[in-house]
C-alpha cells in the first residue's frame, strides 16, 4: 500500500520527532526506524527526511551536533529540544483528533455495511 | 583490475561531485548524505547484494537529486539568493520569461520617468526650478514617492501574479496616501508637512513590500527576502546614481566644449527622469542578476559592524571619562535616530545573510556588543531629551524624533535579549530572525501615524 504524498509530507515531521522524543538518533537510523515500526507501509525518499530535520532545527524543535559514528565517519545526531517536545505534544493531540474523527465515521459506515451484508466487519476496526 | 570496493568508491565520489553542484546544497549537508548513502550500501550489501547493484539500490532510495535539491532550496531559501535555480522551477515560482520581463521594465522604468515630468503639463514649474527639490513648498518633495513606488509596487504585482483584490488593495493604498498629502490645508513649508513628507516613503514601502511578497507577506522568509531586496537596491541605486553623475558630467562638458549649453538639458530631464527610471531598473537587476555579483549589504555589514562597535565604544568611555553628557538640540537627536537605524540596518544585514545553522561565533559576540553600546548610548540622549520637552513641551519634530527613538529602542533592546539567549546557548537564532521579520510593520505603521495624525493633530503647523 503506497501512501499519498500528501499524507507522508504531513505526518514526515511528528514521525520524527516521535522517534527523537524516544532518543537521540541520527537520519538513517530515523528512516529504518520509519519503515520498521510502519512494516514497510511508509517509504520516505531518503533524501527528502533532511531538509525536514533542517526545518525542525531551524524551528528550535530539534538541535544537531556532529559525532564520530562507529565507523568513524563524523555523523549528524539529532536531539529534541524541550520546545520540540512541546510542539510534539499539540501535534499529537492534533492526530488523536483525526484519528478518532475517522474511526467514528467508518464504525458507522462499517456496522451499517455489515447490517446490510451481514458480515461481522467490526472486527477489522478492532484489530487496527 | 579494479576491485569491488574501489569502484565503489569511484562511483560514490561521483555522486557527490554531481550533489556539490547545487547551489542550495552545502557541503556538510553532502556529508550528511553521504554518510546515509554509507550506511545504505553497507546495509545493502550485508543482505545479499553486490557492491555496485547495493550503490544504484541505495543512490535510487536517495530520491531523484533534482526534486531533493528542490526540498533544500525550499528550506534554505536564503542559499539561493545567490543563484537562480528557483527560476528553473516553474511548477513552483511562476516565474515570466525574461524576454518578456525586460519589456515590461522598460516600459515601466519609461513610465515612471515621464511621471515625474507630467506635473509640467498642469503647469506646475518644472523639477529643480525655483525655490528648489527639497523646500517643502514645492509640489514635488511631497509627493515624490509616487511618481516611481507605483510601478515599482506594479511590477511586483505584475512578476508575482498578485491577484485581483491584492491589486486593489494596494492601488486603494496609494490614492489614499496621495489623496491625505495633497488634500491636508499645510502651512505651506511648515514643520507637519516636512514630517508628513519625510515619512510618506517610508510608509509606502510597506506597500511595495506586500507586491514583492505576492501576497503572501505573512510568510517570515518573503519578508526577510524583501529586506535583502531593500538592501541591494539601496547598493544598485547608489552604484547607477554614480554612473549617472559622470554621463551627466560628460555630456554637459563635452557639448559645452563645442559651443552648445546642455545643462538645462541635464537638469531637467536626465536627472529626474534617471533617478525614478533607476529605481525600477535598480529592482530588476536585483531580481534577475543576483547570481552576478555577491550580495553587497552583507559584505559592507560585516566590514562596518566592528568599525561602528568602536566609534561607539570610544564614544561611551569618552563621555564616562570626561563625564559630559550630551548637548542636546533637535539636530543631535535626530542624529541619535540615524544611528540606532544604522545598528539596526547592521544588525538586519548581518541576520539574513547569516547561515541559521551555524552556532554562535565571536561576530555574534560583536554584534551583541555593539547592540548594547548603542541601546546604552541612546539612553543617555533619551533621558536628555525628556529633560528637554518637559521643559519647552512636545513640538511635531521633537515627538516623531522621540516615536522614532522608541521604535528603535524596542526593536534593538529586545534583540540584545535574543542574541544573548541565542550566545548563551538557551536560543535558536531563528527567534532573532522571526522578531526582525515581524517587527517589519511597526516602521510602516509608524511612519504613517506621522504622515496622517500629525498634521490634524498639531493644526498643520
Amino acid at each position: 500500500m503506497d501512501i499519498s504524498k500528501d499524507l507522508v509530507a504531513a505526518s514526515a515531521a511528528p514521525l520524527v520527532l516521535a522517534i527523537l522524543a524516544d532518543g537521540d538518533s541520527y537520519g538513517y537510523a530515523i528512516i529504518k526506524r520509519v519503515g520498521e515500526l510502519s512494516g514497510g507501509h511508509l517509504q520516505w525518499t531518503d533524501g527528502m527526511l533532511y531538509p525536514v530535520l533542517h526545518r525542525l532545527e531551524r524551528l528550535g524543535h530539534v538541535e544537531a551536533r556532529w559525532a564520530k559514528s562507529e565507523s568513524g565517519r563524523r555523523r549528524r545526531y539529532y536531539r529534541i529540544t524541550r520546545a520540540g517536545q512541546a510542539h510534539l505534544k499539540t501535534q499529537r493531540q492534533q492526530w488523536q483528533v483525526v484519528d478518532a474523527t475517522l474511526r467514528e465515521i467508518w464504525m458507522e459506515s462499517s456496522l451499517v455495511a455489515s447490517e446490510w451484508r451481514l458480515l461481522p466487519q467490526w472486527r477489522v476496526e478492532a484489530t487496527c | 583490475m579494479l576491485t569491488h570496493d574501489d569502484a565503489l568508491e569511484a562511483q560514490i565520489t561521483q555522486w557527490r561531485s554531481w550533489l556539490r553542484r547545487r547551489p542550495a546544497i552545502r557541503d556538510a549537508d553532502v556529508e550528511e548524505l553521504e554518510g546515509h548513502l554509507r550506511d545504505l550500501v553497507a546495509d545493502l550489501r550485508t543482505a545479499g547484494l553486490a557492491a555496485d547493484e547495493a550503490f544504484l539500490v541505495a543512490v535510487k532510495r536517495l530520491g531523484d537529486l533534482d526534486a531533493v535539491s528542490r526540498e533544500f532550496a525550499r528550506e534554505h531559501s536564503e542559499r539561493l539568493w545567490k543563484q537562480l535555480v528557483m527560476a528553473k522551477d516553474s511548477r513552483r515560482e511562476p516565474s515570466r520569461s525574461l524576454a518578456r520581463e525586460g519589456t515590461v521594465v522598460m516600459g515601466l522604468a519609461a513610465a515612471a520617468a515621464a511621471a515625474i515630468k507630467l506635473p509640467e503639463l498642469f503647469g506646475y514649474p518644472h523639477i529643480g526650478s525655483g525655490d528648489g527639490f527639497f523646500d517643502s513648498g514645492t509640489f514635488y518633495f511631497p509627493n515624490v514617492g509616487f511618481f516611481v513606488l507605483p510601478f515599482l509596487a506594479g511590477y511586483f504585482a505584475w512578476k508575482r501574479r498578485l491577484d485581483r483584490s491584492g491589486c486593489l488593495r494596494l492601488a486603494l493604498a496609494f490614492a489614499a496616501a496621495a489623496l491625505a498629502i495633497n488634500a491636508f490645508p499645510f502651512t505651506a513649508g511648515g514643520h507637519t508637512q516636512t514630517l508628513a513628507a519625510l515619512h510618506l516613503p517610508i510608509a509606502l514601502w510597506l506597500a511595495v513590500g506586500i507586491a514583492y511578497s505576492g501576497g503572501r507577506w505573512f510568510d517570515g522568509s518573503r519578508r526577510m527576502d524583501f529586506v535583502r531586496f531593500s538592501g541591494e537596491l539601496f547598493i544598485y541605486y547608489v552604484l547607477m546614481a554614480l554612473g549617472g553623475g559622470v554621463l551627466t558630467g560628460f555630456t554637459v562638458v563635452s557639448f559645452a566644449a563645442i559651443g552648445v549649453d546642455m545643462e538645462w538639458f541635464a537638469q531637467q530631464w536626465m536627472l529626474p527622469c534617471g533617478a525614478m527610471g533607476a529605481v525600477i531598473v535598480g529592482a530588476w537587476l536585483v531580481e534577475a542578476k543576483q547570481s552576478v555579483v555577491e550580495n553587497m549589504a552583507p559584505v559592507l555589514t560585516r566590514l562596518f559592524t566592528p568599525l561602528f562597535a568602536a566609534a561607539l565604544l570610544a564614544l561611551l568611555i569618552t563621555m564616562a571619562w570626561t563625564g559630559s553628557g550630551i548637548d542636546m538640540d533637535r539636530e543631535v537627536l535626530i542624529g541619535f535616530d540615524l544611528l540606532l537605524a544604522v545598528v539596526l540596518g547592521l544588525l538586519l544585514y548581518a541576520i539574513s545573510a547569516r547561515d541559521v545553522q551555524a552556532g554562535p561565533g565571536a561576530f555574534d559576540a560583536l554584534q551583541l556588543l555593539l547592540v548594547v553600546c548603542a541601546l546604552v548610548v541612546d539612553a543617555v540622549a533619551l533621558s536628555a531629551i525628556a529633560g528637554r520637552i518637559s521643559e519647552f513641551g512636545l513640538s511635531p519634530n521633537r515627538l516623531a524624533a522621540l516615536g522614532e527613538n522608541l521604535v528603535l529602542l524596542v526593536n534593538l533592546a529586545w534583540s540584545a535579549r535574543l542574541y544573548a539567549r541565542f550566545l548563551t546557548g538557551r536560543g535558536p537564532f531563528a527567534a532573532l530572525e522571526r522578531w526582525q521579520t515581524a517587527y517589519l510593520p511597526v516602521y510602516a505603521v509608524w511612519a504613517a501615524v506621522v504622515v496622517v495624525a500629525f498634521p490634524p493633530l498639531f493644526g498643520f503647523m
